[in-house]
């Protein structure tokens, strides 16, 4: 019964979404730091009047949980409310949502095949030249930080070389999004790389390659057909997860490389204490990390005839 | 006929066969981890001497023998030398930073301002005109500090949570795993980004509660899935059988018995964690300018990377190397103590 285990799934979404943006409520507002303060500017002296007014409009003076229930019953409806400069955060979302959707989906994208490729090389011929350097590469690649592979791919790249833009998206896509999708990349190829190497190596001694081989197979029908096929159900599914990482981690590149999409905007609600747009924003990354996890689940049973949803 | 890859697994089923699987026998495995931040460096060389003194071939019977059996493994060897090694530094880095004559990281010279190398400096100087090699040995201490703090407490709380998880089930398993579920929901730096920029005083200690805060959760997945197997062997249904009390059953039985597949993680975190201070701090959200520390480094880095460089190499690659040192010894450690977690 497939579509009841996708309403089992997405009724267990429910506490989850809700405990997470409760969160994100409570850590935003609950917190020290005065909204109002934020929009005139720190230090600057606020009339009682202008203040009262402000905290009347957002409803700032009401008890959490009341403001939390309002919030959630517009969210329901699609509306992600306002913020503190009167700016509708859907609209701020509709504007930047391109730019991190482009990024993520370029390091997925390009990340998930040369992991995929690099993986499988290396687990049909174990211990030769792919595999060792594969090793080595995603190694090194494990234990040096994120931004310090930003900052030499920048130099390198567009300071040195000047081959592509240092930062912005002024030149659009591809141009401006191969260096941070590429320093995005680094957190999916080693992993997928390993998994798939693993993977591959398993089902290589597994008894249907030993039929397939048996039936006269050539190599390459082998292991393209039988055994990419059952190597890439984990792949797949580690894949489908590590996109909602890669949307969240856009939220660092996305600072180093100067990019105005989500991430972007988070910083600058959370600088400005922009209760909404932290909270909207932070909210829709949930959903989509969480819808993805479903989508991914639904996917095994297409590609894996041997499992069964229940 | 494809060529039937051996790999690493025959010397993973070497250190698993023999006496009962790893799970069922990790009591040794977790000293060697804990032990391997405290444990002075000639006395784990003394017993890798002793070691190698002797058979070939220790019997695998003796969990003790088997345990140190892994420090002749290469893999395992060097990365542990390595650790051990920016412990040293951390606890006393007096003793490195002076190598070149100029050993205090507070002694500046202004017109040297982000000066290039030179004898006496290797490393050159920083914006304020400080020994940059004496700066980058400084700073091994608050990122491994602040590591330790936190994959410290991140293990007492998985192992609670987990083993109050794992062997009750029923309704506290549901509570501790839904919760689990809105962490790993949560995208958790902008989590920690959020909760560090409400925090004023951001220091050592507040840096470390707010990464504890989101680096239970894997761990505790890891302890309940471990408990949840542990607590349905026969031995724990003798114990009850025999009138033990829960709590002796926990801390007795099920918890050591548990710990196998933590241990190895828990270097894996260690890294982890001081990539995510060192990125925090790097984003301006960590820790602050007087303290010394290579992610402030970098942040200060970051601003004159297209003229000074070295200012950005050197932290980064101290902080790379320290970073590797425990993966490395993380990836080596799972291998062979925990077959079953590869792939």
């Amino acid at each position: 019964m497939l579509w009841r285990y996708v309403l089992r799934r997405i009724g267990a979404m429910i506490p989850v979404l809700l405990g997470t943006t409760f969160l994100i409520f409570l850590a935003v507002y609950a917190l020290p730091g005065d909204p109002v303060q934020a929009i005139a500017g720190p230090g600057q002296p606020i009339p009682p009047a202008v203040a009262a007014a402000i905290r009347a409009k957002y409803h700032l003076d009401d008890p959490l949980i009341v403001q939390y229930l309002q919030y959630m019953r517009r969210l329901v409806t699609g509306d992600f409310g306002t913020d503190l400069n009167g700016r509708s955060v859907g609209d701020l979302i509709a504007a930047s949502w391109p730019v991190t959707m482009k990024l993520a989906l370029t390091a997925w994208v390009g990340g998930g095949l040369i992991g995929v490729v690099l993986g499988t090389l290396s687990g049909i011929r174990s211990g030769g030249v792919v595999d060792t350097g594969t090793l080595a590469v995603t190694t090194v690649l494990l234990g040096v930080p994120y931004f310090v592979i930003a900052y030499v791919v920048k130099v390198l790249f567009a300071v040195k070389w000047g081959l592509l833009p240092p930062s912005g998206v002024s030149d659009g896509w591809p141009l401006s999004y191969v260096l941070p999708g590429g320093v995005l990349a680094v957190f999916l190829v080693p992993e997928i790389a390993r998994l798939t190497r693993a993977s591959v190596m398993d089902n290589l001694r597994s008894d249907f390659v030993d039929t397939a081989v048996a039936k006269g197979l050539d190599r390459r029908t082998v292991v393209v057909r039988h055994v990419l096929r059952t190597s890439l159900v984990p792949v797949v599914s580690v894949l489908g997860y590590s996109l909602g990482y890669l949307l969240s981690g856009s939220v660092l590149i996305e600072g180093i490389f100067n990019m105005p999409g989500l991430g972007f905007a988070i910083f600058q609600g959370i600088a400005q204490h922009n209760g909404a747009t932290v909270v909207g924003i932070g909210t829709l990354m949930i959903l989509v990390f969480l819808l993805l996890n479903l989508l991914v689940d639904l996917l095994y049973g297409v590609l894996d005839p041997r499992i069964r949803l229940a | 006929m494809p060529d039937a890859p051996e790999s690493r697994r025959p010397e993973a089923i070497e250190i698993a066969g023999g006496g009962p699987s790893s799970l069922a026998d990790p009591a040794g495995l977790l000293p060697t981890v804990q032990g391997a931040a405290v444990e002075l460096p000639d006395t784990v060389l003394a017993e890798t001497t002793v070691l190698a003194q002797t058979s070939e071939a220790p019997s695998p019977a003796r969990p003790g023998r088997r345990r140190l059996v892994l420090l002749r493994r290469p893999r395992v060897l060097v990365p542990l030398v390595l650790v051990l090694l920016i412990c040293v530094i951390a606890l006393a880095p007096g003793l490195f930073a002076g190598w070149f004559g100029h050993g205090d990281p507070r002694v500046c010279d202004l017109i040297k301002s982000g000066a290039s190398p030179e004898a006496g400096h290797p490393f050159g100087f920083d914006i304020q005109g400080c020994d940059l090699y004496a700066n980058v040995v400084y700073g091994t201490r608050a990122s491994l500090l602040i590591a330790l703090l936190v994959t410290g407490a991140a293990l007492v709380l998985s192992v609670v949570l987990g083993a109050l998880a794992g062997y009750y089930r029923g309704w506290v398993d549901a509570v501790i795993s839904r919760l689990m579920d809105v962490f790993f929901g949560f995208p958790a730096l902008v989590g920690m980004i959020i909760l560090l920029n409400t925090i004023t005083a951001r220091n050592v200690v507040t840096v470390s509660a707010v990464l504890a805060l989101f680096s239970w959760p894997p761990l505790t997945r890891i302890a309940r899935a471990s408990v949840l197997s542990t607590s349905s062997l026969e031995y724990v249904t003798a114990a009850k059988e025999m009138g033990a009390s829960t709590l002796r059953i926990l801390i007795r039985h099920v918890v050591p018995n548990s710990m196998g597949p933590l241990a190895a993680v828990l270097s894996l975190t260690v890294g982890g964690i001081i990539t995510a201070e060192a990125g925090l701090t790097f984003l301006g959200v960590g820790l602050k300018a007087p303290t010394i520390s290579w992610g402030v480094q970098l942040n200060i880095a970051q601003r004159y990377f297209t003229t000074e460089l070295h200012l950005l190499i050197f932290p980064s690659l101290f902080l790379s190397v320290t970073v590797l040192a425990w993966v490395l010894l993380g990836d080596a450690l799972r291998d062979y103590l925990d077959p079953r977690a590869k792939g």
